[in-house]
């Protein structure tokens, strides 16, 4: 299982995930890459991630993005 | 608003396409985005290959020449159509009505009703809904819902939100009146606060077309386009169908008192296959309940996309045999319907490829 770091890599491999604490407002993840995001995130946690999470907010950093997740029903 | 229908039923289809392919592989290269992420992107919302029109070709061009081959092939008479619902918006002028430019172009009789709705994806549940309450009068036998947009020709070739997902066509929908007497079950949503989600900003009296409303604009995420062409909030309309849709649905088949086990499919609007996925989810409604493959082969066709579900899956199927459906659209009004009902037995249900003169 890959973790949400390298999940965050292949998407968009230019930008240092660790180093922001606001993807969105660093320009680091639009909506379209936010989709790509939750179709690899539900693939790999084997999760569904609801469609009314899908939320700006739910993934402006890996904490958000792992409470979302476990919120879904992944076992992280 | 909940509606109760009895006694009617579709009794034929067609899927009218304009031969002209495009194909998303090919059309990277106008976003303004890496190809990298366009590929990813494809494999998630389903872009793969859409039909559009050539330039000049209007709705009114696909629907006569689907009726008239459906007149030609014996499968429709002149005659009997009492009623021309168009449903569409992209019209071929403001006046007159388009539906008004296909009966007089068709030669159909002057004793019949031809009217225009402005409906986008919801429109062919809700023009459903019309025809059955034409219907009601004795005068009126047989209605001819038609659904369709040219949408490909109000969509910027620069914007990546929108473009690689426009597919045009037309759908012809005959609905009459059933000795079944079976119950169709119906509900409808509209809420004009969020009409801006989904709009064509310019070219109407508000705002004429002028050179200015023509220039390309940064909208964000590198998408470019002008007032005049159709601008798409896509965060804002995925969050609208994901909050409304499945409440909708589940509201449905609690009136009609029945529950998804007994559904054989949804029939839904698709605007790409990541939301009709996520909705599935939501419903728990198998992936196989819910086809999503109109999206990849012929694009979001607006309010025909429905009928092409059933042409895509169940072309020979719905003319032997009954199905118990729930359709559902959703789109710009923002406005959102759904239909319970029995689907099948119809006496035709055809494909009609479009082929632009020069």
């Amino acid at each position: 299982m890959k973790s949400i770091a390298e999940i965050l890599k292949e998407i968009r491999p230019e930008f240092d995930f660790t180093a922001s604490q606001d993807f969105i407002s660093d320009g680091m993840l639009d909506s379209f890459d936010i989709v790509t995001l939750v179709s690899a995130l539900d693939k790999n946690f084997g999760v569904s991630i609801p469609g009314t999470e899908i939320l700006p907010e739910n993934f402006m950093s890996i904490p958000t993005i792992e409470a979302l997740l476990v919120k879904s029903g992944a076992k992280l | 608003m909940n509606f109760k229908f009895r006694g009617k039923r579709i009794s034929g289809m067609a899927v009218v396409l304009p031969e002209r392919e495009l194909s998303f592989l090919e059309e990277m290269k106008n976003f303004n985005f890496p190809e990298a992420r366009s590929l990813k992107l494809k494999e998630v919302m389903g872009y793969n290959k859409r039909r559009v029109v050539e330039p000049g070709c209007c709705v009114s061009d696909l629907a006569v020449h689907g009726l008239q081959q459906l007149f030609d092939r014996g499968l429709l008479k002149k005659e009997e159509i009492d009623a021309i619902l168009l449903v569409t918006q992209t019209a071929d002028h403001f006046m007159p009505s388009t539906s008004s430019l296909i009966q007089g172009r068709l030669g159909l009789k002057q004793d019949m009703l031809c009217l225009d709705l402005n409906l986008a994806c919801a429109g062919f549940v809700i023009g459903l809904m019309q025809a059955f309450m034409l219907l009601e009068q004795e005068s009126v036998k047989k209605v001819v819902l038609i659904n369709g947009d040219v949408l490909s020709r109000k969509a910027s070739p620069k914007d990546r939100n929108i473009y690689p997902l426009i597919g045009d066509a037309v759908s012809i929908t005959v609905v009459e009146r059933d000795a079944s007497n079976a119950t169709i079950h119906a509900n409808l949503h509209m809420d004009g606060t969020r009409a801006e989600t989904l709009i064509i900003p310019a070219g109407g009296m508000r705002m004429p077309s002028t050179p200015e409303t023509a220039k390309l604009e940064d909208v964000g995420d590198n998408n470019l386009l002008a007032k005049d062409h159709v601008f798409m909030d896509g965060s804002a309309v995925f969050n609208f169908v994901q909050t409304e849709v499945p409440p909708m649905i589940e509201s449905l088949l609690a009136t009609a008192g029945t529950t998804v086990e007994h559904i054989d499919y949804f029939l839904c609007h698709q605007p790409n296959r990541f939301m009709l996925q996520k909705l599935a989810d939501k419903m728990k409604i198998p992936y196989e309940k819910m086809p999503n493959n109109v999206v990849e082969n012929y694009g979001n066709t607006g309010s025909a996309t429905i009928p092409m579900v059933i042409a895509l899956n169940f072309q020979e199927r719905v003319q032997r045999e009954k199905m118990r459906v729930c359709m559902a659209g959703f789109g710009g009004g923002l406005a959102w319907a759904s239909m319970l009902m029995e689907l099948g037995a119809m006496d035709f249900n055809t494909t009609i490829e479009y082929k632009q003169k020069s």
